[in-house]
């Protein structure tokens, strides 16, 4: 079996008396998509931040490609390859979509200490930028702030930031919200194709598009993972069913 | 959106302008008045780079203004007096004095940073204030210069191959000043660290998620800041020859802000555009009233009410990024 991508093992977080962690082992393999369901208030975007490096596990350890990072920052752990979108987009909104991506493609390649050349002028920032763009299919909105871009439009910019950071695994935090069917549609596509560049750990609601495109899937509910399985066990899992599933019947 | 660089080559000219009709006009204050512009726009252009690029409102500037001020002032004294400082020979070379003032600017800038970017927003603001004030009553209570009264500049401090006591010819030092402050600032603006910076203060949660740490980016820019204001306080010092703690005070620290605000923050010109509109209210209100800072007051409303980018935003229009 292949060594998983992110392998996270016994992870618990406690505010106060409440625990939004409770023992979590999950892991992430090379090509897959990897969905994290569960109700609202199950603890999922928690579990994102610890991933992320934005809050430490009160119990636990992650790893990331075979190293512990479990102490290391948010970038510390973007600089290896921990590519993320937000569960609400995080741009730099005055910036045009370009200028986003080519912060990602700035800090792949070293350093943010050079205070002389012009970053327009710097086709090793651009090209790589507009490939990224491309691939998302935002190529002709490259010169836009992000503060005029769409909802849908904010959430393939961060998809294509991801990606310009030559991430070797991406988390994303409930990408199909708010997206019109078509837009559904053709995220869906593009996950589907990312998956053998890196996996994907996705916290998603669409549940046509976690069925669509998990090849596992883990079920949280109270900080625990109930059930973990691929879509088929998932599906008939009596647990999931009367916890999740059939609460929103 | 390219009326900017238009406004600022008006606003270079402008400058250079004035004093030279001056001059022809045989009407010295005229220069002085200019210069004085030229020296708190250098000021105002290094806040700029923290609090309008960067986003870091410090209301501390005034120490590094003053810090740079004292440069000038103890050297002078001592090159005057042929005493050594700190068993070195002191000068009174006006590049020798800027190299000081960078660097003692810096060395005090990076700890001042270092502790109160670890705070953000007012707690920011207070806390800058703070180290300014202690560095404030510091220079009060330092009776080998005088303390509160100040220390008298004789001669002023000299540039090699000019003569510094013409006041044209410092005027030439100071724009020339100016102009490579700018200069360096815009490409600053337009690089990697620029664009760090600026997307430091716009989202600091996306920069970390890229991989980039917004402090350490803060903390060059703040210290890179420092320096250019002390830069400016070495020559206001020069200017007047004179430095006093007022100087450093708190007024001052809000002047600098006030400058920033006036002229558009974050913009390359916006300090030059501030200190402009700010020394002639001073010269022409203060002339009818001694109360021009009441009107000062109203108009610094306006802008921020009704002109959020101030003098360049309103001429030239909101920033755009390509």
């Amino acid at each position: 079996m292949t060594e998983p991508v992110i392998d996270i093992r016994n992870l618990s977080k406690s505010f106060g008396g409440l625990k939004a962690t409770d023992n979590v082992s999950l892991d992430l393999r090379p090509g897959e998509i990897h969905a994290l369901i569960g109700p609202n208030g199950a603890g999922k975007t928690t579990l994102i931040y610890q991933i992320c490096g934005s809050l430490k596990p009160s119990v636990g350890s992650i790893h990331f490609r075979g190293d512990d990072i479990t102490g290391l920052d948010v970038a510390a752990r973007a600089q290896l390859g921990l590519g993320r979108t937000f569960q609400i987009s995080s741009l730099a909104l005055e910036f045009s979509a370009l200028r986003n991506v080519m912060l990602a493609v700035q800090s792949r390649q070293g350093s943010s200490f050079r205070f002389f050349r012009n970053v327009m002028a710097d086709a090793n920032l651009t090209e790589p930028a507009l490939a990224a763009l491309a691939r998302v299919g935002l190529e002709q909105r490259a010169s836009v702030p992000a503060s005029e871009l769409s909802h849908g439009e904010r959430r393939q910019l961060e998809i294509a930031i991801a990606l310009a950071l030559g991430s070797k695994a991406l988390l994303f935090d409930e990408p199909m919200a708010g997206m019109g069917q078509e837009g559904s549609r053709a995220l869906t596509r593009l996950l589907d194709a990312l998956r053998q560049e890196a996996p994907i750990l996705l916290v998603e609601h669409d549940m046509d598009a976690v069925f669509a495109l998990a090849d596992r899937i883990s079920v949280l509910v109270y900080g625990r993972i109930i059930a973990s399985g691929t879509v088929a066990e998932i599906r008939t899992n009596p647990d999931v069913r009367a916890a999740y599933l059939g609460a929103r019947q | 959106m390219r009326r900017e660089p238009i406004l600022n080559a008006a606003l270079a000219l402008l400058l250079l302008a004035a004093p030279l009709a001056a001059f022809v006009l045989d009407e010295p204050f005229y220069i002085s008045l200019t210069t004085r512009i030229v020296i708190l726009a250098i000021a105002a252009a290094g806040l700029n780079l923290a609090l309008g690029f960067g986003g870091l409102v410090s209301f501390g500037h005034a120490a590094f203004f003053g810090i740079g001020g004292y440069a000038a002032g103890i050297l002078a004294a001592h090159a005057f007096n042929m005493e050594p400082l700190l068993g070195l020979p002191a000068t009174d070379l006006m590049p020798t004095i800027w190299i000081v003032a960078v660097l003692i600017c810096a060395i005090v800038a990076l700890p001042i940073g270092a502790i109160s970017l670890r705070t953000s927003g007012v707690y920011f603001i207070m806390i800058t204030l703070a180290f300014a004030q202690m560095i404030y009553y510091f220079a009060i209570s330092w009776p080998a210069y005088n303390g509160e009264d100040g220390l008298s500049i004789t001669v002023r401090n000299a540039f090699p191959g000019l003569n510094t006591a013409n006041p044209l010819s410092f005027f030439l030092v100071c724009y020339l000043v100016l102009m490579a402050v700018l200069a360096v600032i815009w490409r600053l603006r337009d690089s990697r660290f620029g664009a760090a910076l600026q997307a430091s203060r716009q989202n600091a949660v996306r920069v970390s998620a890229v991989g980039i740490r917004p402090f350490r980016i803060r903390l060059v820019a703040f210290i890179l800041s420092a320096v250019i204001t002390g830069i400016a306080g070495a020559l206001f010092a020069d200017l007047n020859r004179f430095v006093s703690p007022s100087m450093m005070s708190w007024q001052m620290s809000g002047e600098l802000i006030v400058l920033v605000i006036l002229g558009g923050t974050g913009r390359l010109f916006g300090p030059v555009a501030g200190a402009i509109l700010y020394v002639l209210l001073e010269f022409m209100l203060g002339g009818i009233t001694e109360r021009w800072q009441f009107f000062l007051g109203f108009i610094l409303l306006g802008v921020v009410l009704f002109a959020r980018g101030g003098i360049v935003g309103v001429i030239a229009g909101k920033v755009r990024h390509d």
